[in-house]
């Protein structure tokens, strides 16, 4: 089974989600990658150093610049040609493309798969990962979006693939890049982050969100995050949100701080490795899933453990 | 300007999700169901597009059993005109969902689709991309902003590292954010009026579409449990234990 994986990047070096999707797709068969782009040689030539990579497929044009989605699914929909499955990060960027792509196969696409339990089947959340479910596809060809943090991520050297030019199908027409506000973040990646500190509405106010949150973050080396409550009362940016319809987090250590605990955030945290909590509220569901709790006043708390870190 | 909505019959947010005892599923009897709540954010938009960039007619779609006739009632109160019920004998995945909404696409002609970025029952995530593909439009995922002008939308999205803005070509497809808008709740009044608002009832086969489902669930489980740990005494101690974890210095 041959496996197209779709190569996120910023210009020059491939994402981590990424290397999760090779270590996914590797478990499916022979890898393959596509890095589309514009002015991507350098991207091409570091893909093809990632461990158990076969064949990187280049496509280099304007067209390709932004990643827009009707611009990228005729390019994979032609080189789907000749492989047997279609394996994305589920990242904005993937959650975008991929769908798309499976219509225009006639492909029942599997979204966020957690593992990989032979050739067509998987597990997948469901219910905000209330539940997981076993899925088979019947589908002759496989459009699969894989959750990072499910993942290993593959070496990133190591590999010998060969690159190869795909000629470009240019510009559809329908859509283009206006612009974007990407938050400069000097600041850990959210999906990458060994530790994370969030915060919700308890801090009241994003003034307070700065000045509690981020000193601990900054002892503990970490990034930060925000519930959606957070997010919505604009303490934090909305690239903060971690939960069900936010990101996804797997870290070593999280920390929520004068966050509740509603399911929809625990979707996106709780495969975290040790979840500690500090809530006022000694009920408050967060506890429930915390391997540390501290009950107490976030205001009194959160300043006195960042001194003492 | 015509715009259509999809929107899905789904498990109430505030629900607790059960997996049945069978593994076969989650357990929908006797729960409260819903909207889904990025639908909900998808007919607020649209009504709010009745005023800021002439749309004329809002048509409600919802494919599922004959009870997703209530969501689309939901919808008329909001403020929808007229709706859609298509029934099916079988559970429909998005990709049967997205061929009966590009049939109802071709008969209607809207200018605008806005679907729920995800239904948060399967969280697939799917449907609008899909109908994109199918009709070979353009998308707006995500979005956390649309304006019309003349025949463009403009779409900003969010994007894993903030905001994305594309301009579309219309006609076209848009997904919904969370924070596009915050839906309006229906009124008594409303709720009563839109008890007369034409409905149509429709099958899947009535649009010659094969909705046969691809994908065939095996198990369904409860997540790996996570058990309540410890709670800490004071800020000393958990310093204490951030050490020992080697966490802290
Ligand atoms: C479709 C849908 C999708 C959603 N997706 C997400 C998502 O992706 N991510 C997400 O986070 N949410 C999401 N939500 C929202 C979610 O349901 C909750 O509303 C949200 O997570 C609550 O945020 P919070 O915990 O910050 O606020 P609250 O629930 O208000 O909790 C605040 C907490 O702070 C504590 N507190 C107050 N004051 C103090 C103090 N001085 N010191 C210490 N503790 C204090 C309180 O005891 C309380 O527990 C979604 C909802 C819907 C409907
Ligand atoms: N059965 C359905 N009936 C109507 N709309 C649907 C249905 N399924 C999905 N949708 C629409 O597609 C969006 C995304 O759903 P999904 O791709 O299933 O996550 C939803 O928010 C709805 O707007």
């Amino acid at each position: 089974m041959k496996t197209l994986v779709w190569v996120e990047h910023d210009g020059s070096a491939v994402k981590d989600a990424t290397l999760a999707a090779v270590t996914a797709a590797s478990k499916l068969g022979e890898v393959h990658l596509l890095v589309a782009g514009q002015g991507v040689d350098g991207v091409a030539q570091a893909a093809a150093k990632i461990a158990g990579v076969g064949k990187v497929h280049v496509a280099d044009d304007a067209a390709y610049a932004h990643a827009l989605a009707e611009n990228i699914a005729p390019l994979v929909v032609d080189l789907m040609g000749h492989h047997d499955a279609f394996v994305a990060a589920a990242t904005t960027t993937g959650k975008n493309i991929a769908p798309r792509v499976a219509a225009l196969l006639d492909v029942m696409q599997v979204s966020e798969v957690l593992s990989v339990e032979g050739p067509d089947t998987f597990t997948r959340p469901i219910y905000a990962g209330n539940a997981i479910a076993t899925v088979q596809s019947s589908d002759a060809k496989k459009v699969l979006t894989i959750r990072g943090t499910a993942f290993d991520k593959a070496a990133a050297e190591g590999g010998a693939g060969t690159v190869e030019p795909v000629a470009s199908k240019g510009e559809q027409g329908l859509s283009s890049y206006v612009g974007s506000e990407i938050a400069a973040n000097a600041r850990p990646e959210l999906t990458s982050a060994k530790i994370i500190v969030s915060g919700g509405r308890a801090l009241g106010s994003e003034e307070q969100f700065h000045a509690l949150i981020d000193p601990l973050a900054d002892k503990l080396g970490a990034g930060v995050g925000a519930s959606r409550a957070a997010v919505d009362a604009g303490y934090a940016p909305n690239d903060y949100q971690v939960g069900q319809t936010g990101k996804i987090v797997a870290p070593e250590v999280y920390v929520a701080v004068g966050i509740s605990g509603a399911i929809q955030h625990l979707a996106g945290m709780k495969d975290s490795k040790t979840i500690i909590a500090i809530n006022k509220d000694e009920d408050a569901p967060i506890f429930q899933v915390a391997d540390l709790g501290l009950v107490g006043d976030l205001f009194k708390v959160v300043p006195e453990l960042t001194e003492k870190l | 300007m015509k715009v259509l909505v999809p929107v899905k019959r789904v498990l109430d947010y505030n629900v607790k999700p059960r997996v049945k005892a069978d593994g076969t599923g989650v357990d929908l009897a006797n729960v409260k169901m819903s909207m889904n709540p990025f639908d909900e954010i998808a007919v607020e938009e649209a009504i709010r597009l009745k005023d800021r960039a002439g749309v004329t007619e809002i048509v409600v779609v919802s494919i599922g059993e004959p009870k997703a006739q209530e969501t689309i009632r939901t919808a008329l109160a909001m403020g929808a005109d007229r709706g859609i019920l298509v029934t099916a004998e079988t559970r429909v995945e998005p990709l049967g969902v997205a061929k009966i909404l590009a049939k109802i696409v071709e008969e209607e002609q809207p200018q605008l689709v806005i679907l729920g970025k995800q239904a948060i029952d399967d969280d697939n995530n799917q449907t609008g991309q899909m109908l994109a593909g199918l009709l070979g439009w353009a998308q707006g995922t995500f979005a956390s902003k649309i304006e019309i002008a003349g025949d463009t939308a403009t779409v900003t999205r969010e994007v894993d590292g903030g905001l994305e803005t594309d301009a579309l070509k219309l006609p076209a497809i848009v997904t919904t954010d969370l924070r596009l808008n915050e839906p309006r709740y229906a009124s008594l009044p409303n709720i009563m009026k839109a008890k007369s608002k034409p409905l149509a009832q429709k099958t899947a086969a009535d649009y010659g579409v094969d909705v046969t489902p691809r994908i065939t669930t095996l198990k369904v489980a409860e997540p790996n449990k996570r058990s309540a740990g410890v709670k800490v005494a004071d800020v000393d101690e958990l310093v204490m234990k951030l050490k020992a974890m080697g966490v802290a210095k």
